[in-house]
């Protein structure tokens, strides 16, 4: 392959590797240090991509981060494809593989290029304006062929198969940016002791700097000897963590930076054990910010033809990868450093031709380019350019004195065009920490003004541009960071260098005859935005610069308007008649370049997505082929299929098991707090609606918790130990937010009770036996407690052993049978359970889960909270009423069950609904009208909260809130379907053994 | 992420903390005294401060303890963190800030 625009020699590339890989399927070649935009430049490949909306050619426009238009994908196979990778960022390695996009059926022959013949009809705001009507055409027509239009590269076809790494440090001082101030700042806080972290998103340090021919030379006195002693030095320092090819893309509260470290994406053959980017949260005592400036393009008609690229992008094309971008040049600009571009490129045998905006051009180094003898055209603005894939010409024109342009066009013929319209210095990070920034009439730039955190930035990030200003400004930064974590600095402590005015120039567009807005003059390159879409933004009355941005879409494509902000804000101020900072920024939001989402899941992925909770019992119920259910993190068993049976008839056996013999189930997930202390019945008098005085101890009592709102927050069975000690349980889901507001309330309003909270959840696994038989297969296994009924009844606690080990025995029942709690120490949990499953065989014992727990509740006419309740739901709705302690003065939620509202009788009450086709199992959630015939939309009068067949009643049951609910009983409502209304009866909600006459079988 | 100093535990991430709303809101000593209204202002009314701003937070993954805190809200710069029951530290900043 020839790189025929390889230079003979020079740059940091390695010309003794080289290095192949396709684009498009091409084979090409570069060399080991190249990117994948110098490849392709060095091979004659300017054309890289297609614009966004009108698919216009596009070229490379820069050499870095903020490149707009080459945007690739990079694929390694089905599952490792990367789009709208930036080439200029993308490392070469041999055999990668690099894809054009958003082109078809080629790059070069591209059938959406029809757009941009069509542009004068698609302006800005072109989809608000024109998809309006027919209002149906909406989905079927416009929405799909937009979205198929929109969007740049294609995703993955297959889950992303690499691994990332996450990571946390602490430094005091984080530099980010390791060019001439950057390196600086990390040297000078390192010699005063401070821990450094120094990251840069390059490969190699030297930021700017490695777009020099001699990088160490502009760096004033002994400048090459301190650049490669810094790096050495840096790079042994173990006080110091330097991390190249990682962006410092996000700004957190109190100097939280995000740093995206890649570790992999350079590497020919990755290692798949390795992580392939490493995501690091830095909490930084100081932060100095050396992020350094972009190059602003100029915005002249045709400056987005492939070979027009910003004048010192071509610079480090040539001095950093040995790339001579063009033969014939023609540099356009309006400042003086961007000559340093043209004579590098004259030095390098190209011919070079300046078109200067400004009136004259008479600094230092435009004197150096004439005698050199490079003709310079000064007060001469460009009108337009040509040539299809790759620029051909410029047409000039000269302003007179008021700046029109005037005269006799000129055209001269080129293969490369080098624009400068100035530098904008990268605000970026320093802005997301909330830091303001203030317009620089003398800089034409936003430089960082105060900021809330620690920080500071240094070099051309706040205008100082030279390399040796720069460098000056890093160690004094660094100093003052340095100095206040508390370390001695040995240097003197030097003013603040001044800014400078090197390289300011004025944002905007250039003049154009007759002072027309021109045809195809692009501000955002990405986006396809051009000054006249700004200009008519402006007309049709978008004042503010964020209105303006959105209906345009300057600024929002990927690349976040990096190069063409601040030109963008000048044409609109200038339209509004105001001055710059009158009209503002817009908001700069992390993260500053892509980052990708495996990065931030990091390990949170599959199994570690969140913890997993099990009980002691679950891998017994595992073993049994019990079917699991998610319940907030826990895993719970939800049904014990055998041979193969569907839900429906495990659930239907499991329920008539409980009902005729004993089933047996885990409910050791439940919530449970050990409340204790001598005031520990008052808190739960002051806490929970019912009155726990005459609780006596042995005893528990179904307990409610409102919030002080007076809807209910929780519900469970509370068992009184002792005098001071009560054993509360709480639901599954419900027990973490309990135990949080138990501690509110004694913390902070009742700090004088003497009481202990204590989550006891893990601590005690809880096995249910229920139904006729569950006291003669328990009657075996107990030591010092008496079954009987008498002895323990319904709702009696008792302490006590089984098979040895210490229990508390709740003689409850949430099935409506006869039913106990056996409560014992977690780590007895399973062998306990073993010991009643086995000793419950003889009487078909049953192990069922929390699918047959729902029904049977149900049937029962138990709540859910959660389920049946929704947070507008009061005891009395719920119809537990019945619950509330009378007498006393107040409880959490009291006083707010006496507004008049909560005793509205329109109230949606809790009840129970019988389908008139027993079979039909109503949807839960599904809506409750009075009228079968109402038309949509008619205001429902309830929902269906839970729903369920019942085997035991061999017909389905459903509970439901419905509005005055209690006085319907008997009427027929309606739950509407798309098949037609579904007729329902209003019963009451408990459906089985209304006297609870078998909670004593 | 915020760095937030438990007046029990010293300089601790967010990530161990819970907001608990504005502080020194105290629930009526005798609710049914209060008037609808008045019941209705300590369930739901609450400041929406600019600058600063006093809140309870919970080091709910640490010692559990409930404090109080002064936070400017427009810079996320906490002033002062103490104990429940303390008064809010005199702050030359609060002055500032809300003026």
């Amino acid at each position: 392959m020839s790189q025929g625009l390889r230079t003979s020699s020079g740059g940091r590339i390695n010309r003794a590797r080289a290095v192949r890989f396709t684009f498009d399927g091409r084979e090409l070649s570069g060399f080991e240090g190249d990117t994948l935009a110098s490849a392709l430049l060095a091979n004659g490949v300017h054309l890289v991509g297609r614009s966004f909306k009108y698919h216009r050619p596009r070229g490379l426009l820069t050499a870095g981060a903020e490149e707009p238009n080459a945007l690739v994908a990079i694929r390694r196979d089905a599952a490792r494809v990367t789009p709208n990778l930036r080439a200029t960022e993308v490392e070469l390695y041999e055999g990668l593989e690099a894809h054009s996009q958003n082109r078809w059926p080629s790059l070069k022959f591209d059938a959406g290029a029809i757009n941009s013949l069509l542009s004068p009809f698609i302006p800005a705001g072109f989809y608000y304006k024109t998809f309006m009507w027919p209002r149906r055409a909406w989905h079927r027509l416009y929405e799909p062929r937009i979205r198929a239009a929109a969007g740049l590269g294609l995703a993955p076809e297959h889950p992303d198969p690499d691994s990332y790494s996450n990571r946390f440090a602490h430094c005091d001082v984080l530099v980010v940016g390791a060019g001439p101030a950057g390196l600086a700042a990390a040297q000078t806080a390192a010699a005063s002791g401070a821990r450094v972290i120094l990251c840069d998103e390059q490969p190699e340090l030297g930021g700017s700097l490695l777009g020099e021919a001699d990088p160490g030379a502009s760096l004033g006195e002994n400048g090459r000897d301190w650049l490669t002693g810094t790096i050495r030095a840096l790079l042994a320092n173990p006080r110091v963590t330097v991390l190249t090819r990682t962006t410092a893309f996000g700004y957190f509260p109190h100097n939280l930076i995000g740093l995206e470290q890649r570790l992999s994406e350079h590497l020919a053959q990755p290692d798949p054990r390795q992580p392939r980017e490493r995501q690091w949260q830095v909490r930084a005592r100081q932060v100095v910010l050396a992020t350094g400036a972009i190059e602003r393009p100029l915005v002249f008609p045709g400056n987005d033809r492939p070979g027009v690229m910003l004048a010192g992008a071509v610079r480090t094309y040539l001095n950093r990868y040995g790339v001579l971008a063009g033969r014939r040049a023609v540099l356009v600009t309006t400042h003086d450093e961007a000559y340093r571009s043209a004579l590098d490129l004259r030095r390098a045998g190209a011919a070079v031709t300046i078109v200067d905006a400004r009136e004259s051009a008479s600094g230092e180094l435009a004197e150096v380019a004439r005698t050199a003898g490079l003709t310079v055209h000064t007060g001469t603005t460009v009108i337009g350019t040509h040539g299809r894939l790759r620029v051909k010409s410029v047409r000039i024109q000269r302003l007179d004195a008021q700046g029109r342009a005037q005269g006799a066009p000129e055209r001269i013929d080129c293969d490369l065009v080098l624009m400068s319209g100035g530098y904008t210095p990268s605000v970026h990070l320093f802005s997301q920490s909330r830091g303001k920034v203030a317009w620089s009439e003398a800089l034409q730039a936003f430089l960082p003004g105060e900021s809330p955190e620690k920080v500071r930035c240094a070099g051309a990030c706040r205008g100082v541009f030279s390399a040796a200003a720069a460098r000056r400004d890093g160690e004094s930064a660094a100093a003052l960071a340095a100095r206040d974590c508390g370390h001695a600095v040995n240097i003197a402590i030097g003013e603040p260098q001044p800014v400078q005015g090197a390289g300011a120039a004025a944002p905007g567009d250039l003049p154009q005859p007759g002072g027309n807005p021109p045809a195809k003059a692009f501000v955002d390159w990405q986006n396809d935005v051009t000054s006249r879409d700004l200009l008519l933004a402006a007309r049709e009355g978008f004042r503010s610069i964020e209105h303006v941005k959105r209906y345009t879409t300057t600024g929002m494509a990927t690349d976040q308007g990096k190069t063409s902000n601040l030109n963008a804000l000048a044409i609109v101020a200038r339209q509004l008649g105001k001055s710059i900072p009158e009209v503002g920024l817009t908001t700069f939001r992390m993260p500053y370049t892509p980052v990708t989402f495996g990065s931030f899941a990091g390990y949170t992925r599959g199994e570690l997505f969140d913890p997993i909770r099990t009980t002691p019992i679950h891998d017994w119920a595992a073993r049994q082929g019990a079917v699991f259910e998610d319940v907030g993190l826990w895993k719970r068993a939800r049904y014990f299929p055998r041979n193969g049976e569907s839900m429906h008839a495990a659930v239907a056996r499991e329920c008539e098991a409980v009902r005729r013999g004993c089933g047996l189930f885990d409910a050791s997930t439940l919530g449970k707090i050990e409340v204790v202390g001598k005031d520990a019945v008052t808190f739960m008098n002051r806490l929970y609606v019912n009155g726990w005085t005459n609780l006596a101890v042995g005893r528990c009592r179904y307990g409610i918790l409102l919030r002080d709102d007076g809807f209910i927050y929780d519900d469970g069975v509370v068992a009184r130990i002792a005098e001071d000690r009560f054993h509360v349980t709480t639901t599954t889901g419900g027990a973490a937010r309990v135990l949080a507001m138990m501690e509110d309330f004694l913390q902070t309003e009742w700090p004088d009770l003497s009481v202990w909270l204590t989550s006891t959840s893990e601590q005690w696994s809880v096995i249910a036996l229920q139904g006729p038989r569950a006291r003669q297969v328990l009657e075996g296994l107990v030591e010092g407690v008496d079954l009987s009924s008498t002895a323990l009844p319904h709702m009696g606690v008792a302490p006590g052993k089984i098979c040895g080990v210490p229990m508390r025995l709740f003689r409850v029942s949430f099935t409506g049978e006869l039913g106990f709690e056996i409560n014992v120490p977690a780590d007895y949990g399973l062998a306990v359970w073993e010991a009643i499953h086995a000793a419950g065989e003889p009487h078909g014992i049953t192990p069922y889960g929390t699918e047959s727990m729902h029904v049977l509740r149900a049937e029962k006419g138990f709540i859910i909270v959660g389920q049946d309740t929704d947070g507008t739901v009061t005891p009395d709705d719920a119809g537990l009423a019945w619950a509330i302690g009378k007498q006393k003065p107040d409880f959490v939620g009291k006083r707010a069950l006496e507004r008049p509202a909560m005793h509205s009788p329109e109230r949606k009450q809790l009840v129970g609904l019988l389908t008139a086709q027993p079979h039909v199992v109503l949807m839960e959630g599904a809506q409750i009208v009075a009228d079968a015939r109402a038309i949509p939309p008619s205001r429902p009068i309830g929902h269906v909260t839970s729903s369920y067949y019942s085997a035991t009643l061999g017909r389905s049951i459903a509970l439901a809130l419905v509005r005055a609910g209690r006085s319907r009983m008997g009427q027929t409502l309606y739950v509407p379907m798309p098949d037609g209304a579904l007729a329902v009866q209003v019963t009451s909600p408990v459906f089985y053994d209304p006297k609870g006459s078998r909670l004593d079988a | 992420m915020l760095l937030i100093n438990c007046p029990y535990c010293g300089e601790r991430p967010e990530l161990e903390f819970v907001h608990g709303g504005q502080a020194h809101i105290a629930r009526p000593g005798n609710p049914a005294e209060c008037s609808d209204q008045q019941w209705a202002d300590y369930l739901y009314r609450r400041d929406n401060i600019k600058g600063v701003h006093a809140e309870r937070w919970r080091h709910t993954h640490g010692c559990g303890r409930f404090f109080n805190a002064l936070r400017d809200t427009t810079s996320d710069l906490f002033l002062a963190t103490y104990k429940v029951g303390e008064r809010p530290p005199a702050q030359s900043q609060q002055k500032r800030a809300t003026a």
